[in-house]
């Protein structure tokens, strides 16, 4: 078992309140993932559900039991840090028996588990050596090594990642991935990257500012994003925004400004009927605007010069000036566009975006 | 290095290099050298024909017999070395605890208290030395070596206090977050964890406060009267010069003595301490 529950959780930092009013439910054998940048309060919400920071306001509870005041040892949780945090004077065999040790238990089984651990993670043959002699993916294993011979109800992941090269954190997230699936344990993991958050994660906490934003299935997330902010975190290259005036024409809704019009398709004309003259914010993903051609007719169109070309092999990325604003495109690596060309770009009317100005709400 | 033409290395590096080095050790050689020539020669006279004061051709080891026979330097060195090795093991005790406590333990004034305690250790052991006659007096410790060992502490605790503190802000807190987790108490995460990671650290504190236990001489002066309580510098410099006549010989060979076991510590640690001094942890 492992679930946990945070109800209306609170932390201040001398006045600064750095996680407002979080209330999650972590479903058994979940994995979940904490995003946000930095300083947005979700390494400080793990920290508290690790019992590592105190709780100013509201309660934790694991499996139903509230954990508020118990102490990290007691939580029967595991930590995974973001510096691996191993004990340098100690061998790889060691790093990994010092909970079990310290949790008395009897040396045949300190040894069953840490082998057990070691073969599944492949680090069966470093088990006599220090820290200091193992690289960094080496010693990113011993530290989830440390995490799984405990067997606690919840694993705890803090930017676990992030200090190894970019090849080898594409290796570890698949890993990572196949270890939870083969444990089954829940996981709670915080990263500030959108890919592993969307890749890893059964379901993703989006949070700013203390505040949680959206708690969703990574495809919810990048499909019905809730707010401005999540629509522009969730997705790399990130969405495009343009703000834009409603307005009406022959009975159907207009979105233009400066340098935009198109023709709002139906569906989203249904949902900005009462704002017709005001103001909204229009978002449209790099990947779901193409090269307009004759397949595209109907679709909302308009004009554009590129700016700048970014081949990326498997996709073109074009950088272009539309109006007064810049957009990006995800364009088919076949397209043949160099810099200054003109050309019209057609936008699928069903992935197309809109916000509140003020609010930033999804409308 | 300094790269470019041969002669640029020997104008750059190696010339001032070897000056260098020629100041360092020319007071370690004149020491070694004195404490080896018989008295004919170190009392003739420098226009004589045969003056010849950096070598010698008959050493001798008189001076040091005589160190060992006609005074207490004996008992001054293991004076000494007690006195050093007691005061330096209770400074290490309250140090590594007022350390941690200090870098650690989140507590309202925990950095005034840390520069308070720096303080202390500027006060001049010159000024500080007579309110301290006076308490000696009182708890009549004088001319026994826990009047050394008792105040000692007094400049060594802060030292070793700051130095740890430095050291345990340079050991992640991660490693001790992740102890507390892994099961460990507090105490335990310190026992098992941060002060076997802080052994660089604290080795470094412990061969500074033994070297300036062992060199320390005013107090050393001051509290202890008695030849056979004083320790290696008061009673080579208050037994071997007497009057206005220098023994040389004896002299030398005493401060020689006197500072081969420092010398031991510092080359026996060296390793340690100065992996000690650049705080480096390696994870």
């Amino acid at each position: 078992m492992g679930q946990v529950v945070l109800k209306g959780i609170n932390k201040f930092f001398d006045g600064v309140h750095a996680v407002k009013d979080v209330n999650l439910q972590i479903r058994d054998k979940e994995f979940m993932v904490f995003v946000g940048p930095s300083g947005c309060g979700k390494t400080t919400t793990l920290r508290m559900i690790a019992g590592l920071e105190t709780i100013s306001s509201g309660d934790i509870s694991i499996d139903g039991n509230v954990v508020n005041e118990l102490a990290p040892m007691d939580r029967d949780i595991a930590m995974v840090f973001q510096n691996y945090a191993l004990y340098p004077h100690m061998t790889v065999y060691d790093n990994m028996a010092f909970g079990l040790k310290m949790r008395k238990f009897e040396r045949s089984e300190i040894n069953k588990r840490v082998l057990e651990a070691a073969d599944i993670l492949g680090i069966g043959e470093l088990l006599t050596r220090r820290p200091r002699q193992l690289s960094g993916g080496q010693r990113q294993r011993v530290a989830l090594g440390r995490a799984i011979v405990r067997h606690p109800r919840v694993f705890l992941f803090d930017e676990p990642l992030s200090n190894l090269d970019a090849k080898l954190r594409v290796q570890m997230r698949v890993e990572l991935k196949k270890l939870h699936l083969r444990l089954g344990t829940t996981a709670i993991y915080v990263t500030h990257d959108q890919v592993e958050a969307m890749t890893l994660g059964d379901r993703v906490v989006v949070m700013k500012d203390g505040v949680v934003q959206q708690v969703g299935e990574p495809l919810e997330l990048y499909n019905h994003p809730s707010n401005k902010f999540v629509a522009g975190f969730i997705g790399s290259p990130a969405m495009n925004f343009a703000a834009v005036t409603v307005t009406e024409a022959n009975g159907s809704l207009i979105a233009e400004n400066s340098g935009l019009r198109i023709k709002l398709p139906d569906e989203t004309a249904q949902r900005l009927r009462g704002r017709i003259g005001r103001e909204v914010m229009l978002g449209v993903r790099p990947e779901d605007l193409t090269v307009a051609g004759g397949a595209d007719l109907g679709h909302p169109c308009f004009d554009a010069v590129i700016e700048v070309v970014e081949q990326l092999g498997s996709e073109i990325l074009l950088d272009m000036k539309v109006g007064e604003s810049i957009m990006v495109a995800s364009v088919e690596p076949t397209a043949g566009v160099s810099v200054g060309d003109k050309l019209r770009v057609a936008m699928r009317p069903s992935r197309l975006h809109v916000f509140d100005p003020q609010t930033e709400a999804a409308i | 290095m300094i790269e470019g033409a041969r002669w640029r290395k020997w104008v750059f590096f190696y010339v001032p290099m070897a000056l260098f080095l020629l100041f360092l050790l020319f007071p370690f050689y004149w020491m070694v050298i004195t404490s080896v020539r018989p008295d004919g020669e170190l009392y003739r006279p420098w226009n004589s024909i045969n003056y010849n004061p950096f070598w010698t051709w008959k050493p001798t080891a008189d001076h040091v017999r005589y160190l060992f026979e006609e005074t207490l330097f004996a008992s001054w060195l293991w004076n000494t070395t007690f006195i050093a090795l007691a005061s330096t093991a209770i400074s290490l005790v309250c140090g590594v605890a007022a350390g941690y406590a200090l870098s650690r333990l989140n507590f309202p004034f925990a950095g005034s208290l840390g520069t308070a305690i720096f303080i202390t250790y500027l006060v001049p052991q010159t000024l500080l030395f007579i309110p301290l006659a006076e308490i000696i007096r009182n708890y009549r410790l004088g001319d026994t070596p826990w009047s050394l060992i008792l105040t000692y502490p007094t400049f060594l605790i802060p030292f070793c206090t700051w130095i740890m503190m430095g050291y345990f802000k340079a050991v992640p807190k991660e490693l001790e977050e992740c102890a507390r987790i892994d099961g460990a108490s507090r105490w335990q995460a310190m026992l098992y964890i941060v002060i076997p990671v802080a052994i660089p650290g604290i080795l470094s504190a412990g061969i500074f406060a033994f070297t300036l236990s062992w060199n320390e001489f005013i107090y050393a002066l001051v509290f202890l009267s008695s030849p056979e309580q004083k320790t290696v510098p008061v009673g080579v410099t208050s037994e071997l010069i007497r009057g206005d006549v220098f023994y040389w010989g004896p002299l030398m060979a005493g401060a020689l003595l006197g500072s081969i076991p420092v010398a031991i510590a510092y080359s026996f640690f060296v390793e340690h301490y100065v992996a000690g001094l650049t705080g480096s942890v390696k994870g």
